[in-house]
């Protein structure tokens, strides 16, 4: 039993294997185990197997007893077992069992070891039958278990001896082992059960009587003591202690713990743990991890530092006395204007930003750059050597000082002279004493000045002399640099007279110092005589006494020390020699002073140089030259560290020196806290490297404009550059000597001119912003904590303030935190090194760059990739860039190189006169600036650029749709059905093709006889009385018989180009000719790419010209007549009609009549009618003048055009007005939703602006109202017709995708550039201040479509006008390009068609009935009296005739060279005297603009060209640019001709009209010489 | 096209778009398109394709079946726009009209190797109550305006989508020539043998 607690831990092993061994058994179960356990080899296994024994004691008492019953009750059920050989077998056994287990339960009740062994005994004799391993039971004792009725009474033995067992106390342990089994061997009998189940379900089923008790077997409950628990517990559990560990636990052997902190590295606050905690952690890691990973140096656990921080960052909200509803509540404010919105504004006509700093920066001079030269290096140090001097000789301080010496002089002489009697005698000479120092002093200064001045002549000259021998020997000259000495002769008696008067008063002076020191020496020299003279009777009498000592004690003289011997004699000071003194002073008299006669020596500096050509220089002059000119530089002010301007790219001088001469006026709101100037420098066409920055002071509020004087401030670089040529490049050692000794070092530095000032505003208030800006004063509670709130963000710019609060804040100097901060202090406050004038906040950004920024700024393909991605244009489509930088051409840059170039250089080329090209140039920048404005917007999508969406249908769409079912499949009348629209980007190069469907065309012009005598035709007069009215009787029928009959009078066809792509119909016949013939014309967008934005842009046009084709016979042998036809073709221009494509890509198609665009003058050709053949068409057609085309153009397929932004505008008009206006555009939209209505428009600065506030009298031009002082409708044609030429440029092209942007009059006219709208607008102003009845018309036209023309009111009829062409039309002409009309505006309205018709035609056009036209402001809603946009005056500047009449010569010359191109096969012949007859004739046709002298001119060529067949016309065009010129020259084919002898004639005439608006005449004729 | 320094790297893709679970509908078909960036250029293969109609499967798995391949082969300057697939899956709805049942897009993966992707698809939903039901009715629902959108982060914000089933594919990926222009997209082991890879990454 004692053995048994020892074993205890072990005992639990086997029974938890137990399952295992079970479920093997399970398969071995017949295995040839035969061997039973052996009974006592251990106590454990006793314990197993006495446990097992009971069970199978129970078993087999079972058993029995159901066998017995079983034999009784149930014989039947036996033989249905014998299906299996081993259940036969195993039946047989059952049947010798039986004695004995009665046996065995009965002897069990003995006692325990007993029965056990009994047991053990019966059970090796069941064993060897089944063999079963032990503990187990086999299947039929588990059947038996199951089917047999148990006895109650083993039950109660075995409880028996179970409480017997628990009586005795030193078997407890074995107990608690013992109560468990019998659970577990349940569990294994309900499996045996189950397995039981599947072989004898039947036997269950037949009825077998079993009890519900015979399973249960009742138990104790089990326990276990608590110390029991607590014991096993201790050897489980591990409880780690809450001691603290001592330190050398914690590290690793023989190491000493290390503190962090105290080696002055930072460690971190650590987290806040218990110690008890901490201690816990720290045994269980010593237990656990016996390596110790988890200790620090210092021996305690590792931590990383508590990322809590300790305050709230969020300010506090207060919430006392507001409520939370009160708080949420927004508030509406207005708008406020940005003063800076327009800054792109040509003229600066918007108030002045709130202050304003003028930043003039004047030039930039180079005292030392890599391009220096050698003699450029001296130059320099020349140069500013001369500067030198020249302050120095400015100040004059020798001068002064000498002066000064005079008058302490004097005040000596009157001090000793003159005694004064209130002073004492002691005073007086004190005072002179005093002045005597002072004369030592001064004197002592003047000398060192004036040697100084003469050492620095001598340098001057020595550098001059250097210089002159290095141009000497490099034989040329690089600087203009001239020293000119120039020798003042001074008399040279009183010279040598002044001179030595000096020196003796010098010499007198030092005389008397020296005396004095003589005398001082002399008492002191007494002094010590005296007492060495003591000192030697003293000596004596001891020597003396010592004699008589040595006598006497003869030893004692060893003893003696000698401690006065060294008591020297003094010496006498000698008194002072005259002769030495004067030699001192004469010495230094020479050296520092200028000799007595010589010529005082003043050099001059002149720039009067010359410089060696570049061809008489040596090959690395001339390269070092060439790089010279190659460099530019510029300069970027940055205010605040942001750049606001920078000054032009200007190259270097040869001289180094930039001249800038900018001015900027910095509009500023905060105050300035830095200003700097940053030099760049480009070097050809790379990217600009930064030379240097030059920080500028801030002007104290004291400075103004115009008083600030012009300071230089100098700068340096470090840069190191070494250059292949002369250039001594910089920071690299060069020498001047040939053996390279003598090295110098030198960086690039130089100095910028400028001067900063506030400016001072126009009623002379200076712009300087208000002090109370300056101290930022906000200081809040947080400040030992941050630096921001506690010194205000300027503090952190200075660096005093910083440390200082660095200092008062205690800032941990270790944390990382603080790291950038400390540096920054630490750098400050030791102020050698570099202090970067900036607080940066990612300092670590370098180290993580993999190449600089220049390496990639560099790199080709970085910057074709960076280019793309923001869209540039020759960019944007940019297919595979290539992988290295040298698959790049570089040509991929020219363009965009040229393009940023001429961005800035202003290209004279194109637009030939100046103001043009600024205006061009503005036109882009404004363009750009609206780009970039919408280009936000355009990111936004909406829903249904997304995803495609049905509507949800309404009641009528619903009702149609049932309707459709019931509608015939294939009606009589088919109705037409839309086109499918085609979005743009999946289309590709050919897909898109332009249709133009050509009808017919009415009055072509018809030839004349050439031979035929001129007749007088007859001429319709433009007058304007006749105009409205329908006059047949102007065009009398006065046909005459010079044609034969049934000969052609004209035989037309159409010639239409686009994109350079021609198409012609085939040749009709007569003036009114029908083709009805449709041409195909391919499309190609620019760049392939399709999308909206990039089709709205397109800005081709179609041209369709109608020509005449003449045929000609070329036979020249009459006798050849019957055997061939030979015969020529050519083609006369009549005129054309161009429509932008623009506005085809907008209508989606053009449909309708227009009028032909015929020259003025058609030689050769007139409006003939012939009356018999068309009086059908007489009454219409006799509206009006012209010929007109029916044309009929579409895109196949159907492009859906790009919808402009729809987006809100900010606006500064009043709410109630934009919601007033909102609500009437809905109103005119809902009844009318066809009809244009216009309320507001969106002025150049993307602004809504209420679109009355356009409309006001203007005056026109003095000079068109001085024509017909008298005629007002001859003015009012001649004002449209200044209108009509100022030039044309759609807002849809130039703004593609984004809404029509409306100038003002003024902008209109500096613009020289506009769309309808703007020509509308400034001709329906002129109207008014004409004293006309005048509105602008909103509406559609063709082929313009949605647009604006003005209407006018005369005397009982309307006039409409066309503001493009200048035309006018009669309200009531059919030939109007106007087709319907929305609505009116006026100054002061704005009213709505509410007619049932919107044509011209058939409305009545009185806005006071309110029955036709809805007025905006009524009765309900009176007009506010809104202010203009409009100037109050428009100030017209006379145009310069001078450059016209250049401009005219330049585009005849541009004009002719271009029609040579154009024939590359034919020899072009000039024909000067008709250009010259041309060119007299063209001013005549801008005076009478182009009526009334055909046939004058007609008459007059005929005469001079008599023997010329002549083709040609003028062509009338505004100028805008040269290329429109020359296409509407190419497109009239003139060049075309073939004929051999042709020669050509064209004449240019540029009319001036006030503001530089400019009229332009070509006429181009061809001729040929009749034989 | 020398082998020493090519100026393109190939990526070649091939696999299926193997099968999709959408346990709600039937008779599905699916497009697939490649969107890739300007730098690159499809060589040789189909860029686009249009599947079969699948129905699904009798057992529990309810697959729709398509196995459906893709054979495309791109070449490029720059991974930037590296190509990604869109794939679109429509089935006709009660009345019998084709309607989009899901929208889904994935890169190309970058490794070489045998990848499997199982996307989630999804589809735009409509603005109203009203509108579904009427889309519901008319048998037209919201639909993007090009499936490539999808692919695309810009203007996604205006949309709001359903989730609803997957589609699963099966790429093979083999590219050429990456690791000497420098990018180095190999599997991890790969990686490691070659040691450090040499500092190609911006090109000369």
């Amino acid at each position: 039993m004692v053995s048994e607690k020892s074993h205890l831990g072990n005992q639990q092993e086997p029974v938890q294997e137990e399952p295992k061994t079970y479920l093997l058994s399970m398969t071995a179960r017949r295995g040839p185990r035969s061997l039973p356990p052996i009974p006592s080899t251990s106590r454990t296994g006793f314990a197993e197997f006495s446990m097992r024994g009971r069970m199978r004691e129970k078993l087999q008492a079972a058993r029995s007893k159901a066998e017995s019953a079983l034999l009784q009750e149930m014989p039947t059920p036996r033989p249905r077992r014998l299906r299996s050989p081993s259940k036969k077998e195993l039946e047989t056994e059952f049947g010798t069992e039986p004695g004995k287990k009665v046996e065995s339960t009965q002897q069990e009740i003995d006692s325990q070891s007993h029965s056990r062994v009994k047991f053990r005994d019966s059970a090796r004799k069941i064993k060897p039958k089944p063999q079963v391993p032990p503990g187990f039971p086999s299947a039929e004792e588990a059947y038996n278990f199951f089917t047999f009725n148990f006895d109650p009474e083993p039950e109660d033995s075995e409880k028996k001896t179970k409480a017997s067992h628990r009586e005795g106390t030193n078997q407890e342990e074995e107990e608690g082992e013992e109560e468990e089994p019998p659970a577990q061997g349940g569990g294994k009998e309900t499996d045996e059960e189950e397995l039981l189940n599947g072989d004898d379900a039947e036997d269950f089923l037949l009825g077998l009587d079993h009890m519900v008790d015979d399973f249960i077997a009742v138990r104790p409950a089990d326990y276990e003591s608590i110390h029991d628990r607590l014991q096993m517990e201790r050897e489980m559990l591990f409880i780690p202690s809450r001691q603290a560990v001592p330190t050398y636990k914690k590290l690793p052997e023989n190491v000493q713990p290390r503190f962090l902190e105290d080696e002055g590295l930072y460690t971190g606050v650590r987290p806040e743990v218990s110690r008890t905690n901490q201690n816990i952690m720290e045994n269980r890691l010593l237990v656990q991890d016996p390596e110790r990973r988890w200790f620090g140096d210092d021996g305690r656990i590792l931590a990383l530092p508590n990322p809590i921080k300790p305050f709230p960052s969020r300010p506090p909200v207060e919430t006392q006395e507001l409520s939370i509803k009160g708080e949420l509540e927004t508030m509406y404010k207005k708008a406020v204007k940005y003063v800076h919105s327009s800054q792109h504004m040509i003229r600066s006509g918007d108030p002045p930003g709130n202050f304003q700093l003028d930043i003039d920066i004047s030039g930039l001079l180079f005292t030392h750059h890599p391009c220096f030269s050698r003699e450029h290096v001296l130059a320099a140090k020349l140069a500013q050597l001369y500067d030198q001097y020249l302050a120095r000789h400015q100040r004059n301080k020798a001068k002064f000082l000498t002066d000064k010496l005079q008058a302490l002089r004097n005040a000596v002489q009157t001090g000793l002279d003159s005694e004064k009697p209130h002073q004492s005698p002691d005073t007086i000479q004190k005072t002179i004493n005093d002045y005597k120092s002072e004369i030592r002093q001064t004197r002592k200064l003047r000398d060192a000045e004036q040697e100084k001045d003469r050492t620095l002549l001598k340098t001057i000259i020595k550098v001059w002399k250097e210089m002159k021998s290095l141009r000497e020997f490099q034989r040329f000259t690089n600087t203009p640099l001239k020293l000119v000495l120039r020798k003042e002769k001074v008399d040279q008696k009183a010279d040598e007279e002044a001179y030595e008067a000096e020196i003796q008063v010098e010499i007198s002076e030092l005389l008397e110092e020296h005396t004095e020191e003589y005398a001082q020496k002399m008492e002191e020299y007494r002094t010590s005589l005296q007492q060495w003279k003591a000192w030697r009777k003293a000596q004596k009498a001891k020597k003396k006494k010592r004699k008589q000592a040595a006598e006497e004690h003869p030893y004692d003289e060893t003893e003696e020390p000698y401690p006065e011997e060294d008591l020297v004699k003094p010496i006498p000071p000698e008194p002072t020699d005259r002769a030495v003194i004067e030699q001192e002073v004469r010495e230094r008299a020479t050296q520092s002073r200028r000799r007595p006669g010589e010529p005082m020596l003043v050099p001059e500096l002149s720039l009067a140089g010359s410089i060696t050509p570049n061809n008489q220089c040596p090959r690395a002059e001339v390269l070092r030259r060439e790089d010279v000119k190659k460099r530019s530089l510029y300069l970027k002010v940055l205010f605040n560290n942001k750049e606001v301007s920078r000054t032009v790219t200007r190259p270097l001088g040869a001289d180094f020196r930039v001249h800038f001469g900018q001015i900027f006026n910095l509009q500023i709101v905060n105050w300035p806290e830095s200003l700097a100037l940053q030099v760049y420098e480009t070097i050809g066409h790379s990217g600009p490297t930064l030379l240097a920055e030059v920080f500028l002071p801030i002007p104290e509020t004291t400075v103004f404009t115009g008083r600030a004087p012009i300071e230089e401030m100098e700068f340096s670089s470090n840069q190191h550059v070494t250059l292949d040529h002369e250039g001594v490049g910089s920071g690299v050692p060069f020498s001047f000597e040939a053996d390279g000794s003598n090295q110098l070092i030198l960086m690039t530095s130089g100095k910028v001119s400028h001067s900063v000032a506030w400016a001072i505003g126009e009623n002379g208030i200076p712009l300087i912003p208000p002090l109370s800006q300056q101290n930022i004063g906000f200081r809040s509670a947080l400040k030992r904590a941050d630096a921001i709130s506690s010194i205000g963000t300027s503090g952190l710019t200075d660096m005093k303030k910083l440390a200082k609060w660095a200092a008062e804040s205690k800032l941990d100097p270790n944390d990382p935190n603080n790291a950038p901060l400390m540096q920054l202090i630490s750098v400050a406050t030791s102020g050698e090194s570099y202090v970067p004038d900036f607080f940066r906040l990612e300092q670590l950004q370098q180290e993580f760059n993999f190449v600089s920024d220049q390496e990639l700024n560099r790199s080709k393909r970085f910057r074709l990739l960076l280019l793309r991605s923001q869209e540039v244009p020759e960019f944007r489509n940019y297919k595979q860039i290539p992988v290295y930088d040298r698959e790049i051409m570089e040509k991929v840059f020219q363009d965009y190189e040229k393009r940023l170039r001429d961005r800035n250089v202003i290209e004279t080329k194109e637009h030939i006169d100046t103001h043009r090209a600024i205006v061009a140039k503005y036109l882009q920048q404004v363009r750009e600036s609206v780009i970039n404005r919408f280009l936000i917007a355009k990111q936004y999508f909406l829903l249904a650029d997304m995803i495609v969406e049905e509507e949800v249908p309404n009641i009528s769409i619903l009702g149609l749709s049932l309707f459709k079912l019931a509608e015939q499949k294939r009606p009589l009348r088919p109705r037409r059905k839309g086109r499918k629209k085609v979005t743009a980007q999946n289309l590709s190069d050919g897909d898109i093709k332009l249709l133009v469907n050509i009808v017919r065309a009415y009055d072509i012009p018809v030839r004349k006889p050439a031979v035929s005598k001129f007749q007088q035709p007859s001429r319709s007069s433009r007058m304007f009385s006749e105009k409205h009215a329908a006059s047949p009787s102007t065009h009398s029928p006065n046909h005459n018989a010079d044609y034969p009959l049934g000969q052609v009078l004209v035989r037309p066809f159409v010639e239409v180009s686009f994109q350079r792509t021609v198409c012609h119909t085939t040749t009709a016949e007569g003036p009114n000719p029908s083709w009805n013939e449709e041409l195909e014309l391919p499309f190609r967008a620019p760049n392939g790419d399709y999308s909206t934005a990039s089709l709205q842009s397109v800005k081709d046009v179609v041209f369709i010209n109608i020509f005449d084709e003449v045929l000609h016979d070329v036979l020249e042998d009459d006798r050849e007549r019957g055997s061939g036809i030979h015969t020529r073709i050519e083609r006369h221009w009549l005129g054309c009609v161009k429509i932008p494509f623009s506005t085809i890509y907008f209508q989606a198609r053009i449909d309708g009549t227009f009028k032909i665009d015929i020259p003025p003058v058609l030689l050769g050709y007139s409006k003939e009618r012939n009356m018999i053949l068309e009086r059908g068409f007489d009454s219409v057609r006799n509206l009006s003048e012209g010929s007109y085309i029916t044309l009929f153009i579409t895109i196949e397929p159907q492009l859906v055009p790009g919808e402009s932004v729809q987006e809100k505008f900010e606006s500064q008009e009043d709410e109630k007005l934009l919601q007033a206006s909102e609500k009437f555009q809905a109103e005119c939209a809902f009844k009318f939703p066809n009809r244009q209505c216009l309320t507001t428009v969106i002025d150049i600065n993307g602004k809504t602006v209420f679109i009355t506030r356009y409309l006001k009298p203007l005056n026109p031009p003095e000079e068109l109202l001085s024509v017909y002082p008298n005629n007002l409708q001859a003015t009012a044609e001649l004002v449209a017709r200044y209108v009509s030429l100022i030039p044309f440029l759609p807002d849809t092209v130039s703004f593609a995708g984004i809404c029509d942007l409306w100038s003002t009059s003024d902008q209109f006219l500096d613009l020289l550039a506009g769309d309808e709208e703007e020509h509308a607008v400034l001709l329906c102003n002129y109207f008014l201040s004409l004293g006309k009845k005048a509105w602008l018309v909103m509406g559609n036209a063709i082929p313009e479509g949605p647009t604006a023309y003005v209407l006018t009111w005369e005397q009982g009829h309307y006039l409409i006008w066309n503001p493009c062409s200048g035309h006018f039309y009669g309200q009531f002409d059919t030939f109007c390009p106007l087709k319907n009309v929305g609505c009116l505006i006026g100054p002061d309205n704005i009213w709505f068609n509410i007619q049932r018709y919107d044509s011209p035609l058939r409305i009545n056009f009185d806005v006071t009935k309110p029955k036709l036209w809805k007025s905006f402001f009524s009765r309900s809603l009176p007009y506010p009296g809104l202010s203009s946009v409009q100037p109050e005056e428009l100030i017209y500047q006379r145009s310069d005739k001078a450059a016209a009449a250049e401009l005219q010569d330049r585009l005849e010359k541009i004009l002719k060279e271009k029609i040579m191109d154009w024939r590359p096969r034919h020899l072009t012949r000039w024909n000067r005297y008709c250009t010259s007859t041309l060119r007299h004739f063209l001013p005549l046709l801008e005076k009478s603009q182009g009526d009334d002298v055909e046939d004058d001119h007609r008459a007059e060529l005929l005469k001079q060209l008599g023997d010329y067949r002549f083709s040609g016309f003028p062509l009338h065009m505004p100028y805008s640019e040269v290329k429109p010129l020359i296409d509407a020259v190419y497109s009239t084919g003139v060049h075309n001709i073939d004929v051999p002898n042709v020669e050509f004639a064209l004449a240019v005439y540029i009319h001036p009209y006030p503001k530089n608006v400019l009229s332009v005449w070509i006429y181009v004729a061809s001729l040929i010489r009749n034989r | 096209m020398t082998t020493a320094s090519p100026s393109v790297f190939l990526l070649m893709v091939n696999g299926q778009v193997e099968s999709a679970q959408f346990p709600e509908y039937d008779d599905l078909y699916c497009k697939y398109c490649f969107v890739y960036g300007q730098d690159w250029a499809p060589t040789a293969g189909l860029e686009e394709g249009i599947s079969q109609i699948t129905s699904k499967s009798q057992d529990v798995r309810q697959a729709l079946v398509w196995n459906f391949p893709i054979d495309v082969t791109f070449k490029s300057t720059n991974p930037y726009g590296w190509p990604q697939i869109v794939l679109s899956v429509y089935g006709p709805d009660v009345f019998g009209n084709d309607v989009v049942r899901g929208y889904g897009a994935v890169h190309v993966p970058f490794s070489p190797g045998r990848h499997k992707r199982t996307i989630p698809m999804f589809v735009p939903e409509s603005t109203s109550k009203l509108q579904k039901f009427t889309s519901w009715f008319m048998g037209r629902r919201p639909e993007y305006t090009d499936p490539k959108v999808v692919a695309q982060g810009e203007g996604r914000e205006v949309t709001r989508v359903r989730s609803q089933g997957f589609v699963t594919l099966l790429f093979n990926v083999v590219t050429k020539d990456m690791r000497k222009l420098g990018y180095d997209t190999g599997p991890a082991d790969t990686q490691g043998v070659s040691g450090p890879s040499l500092p190609q990454g911006f090109p000369q």
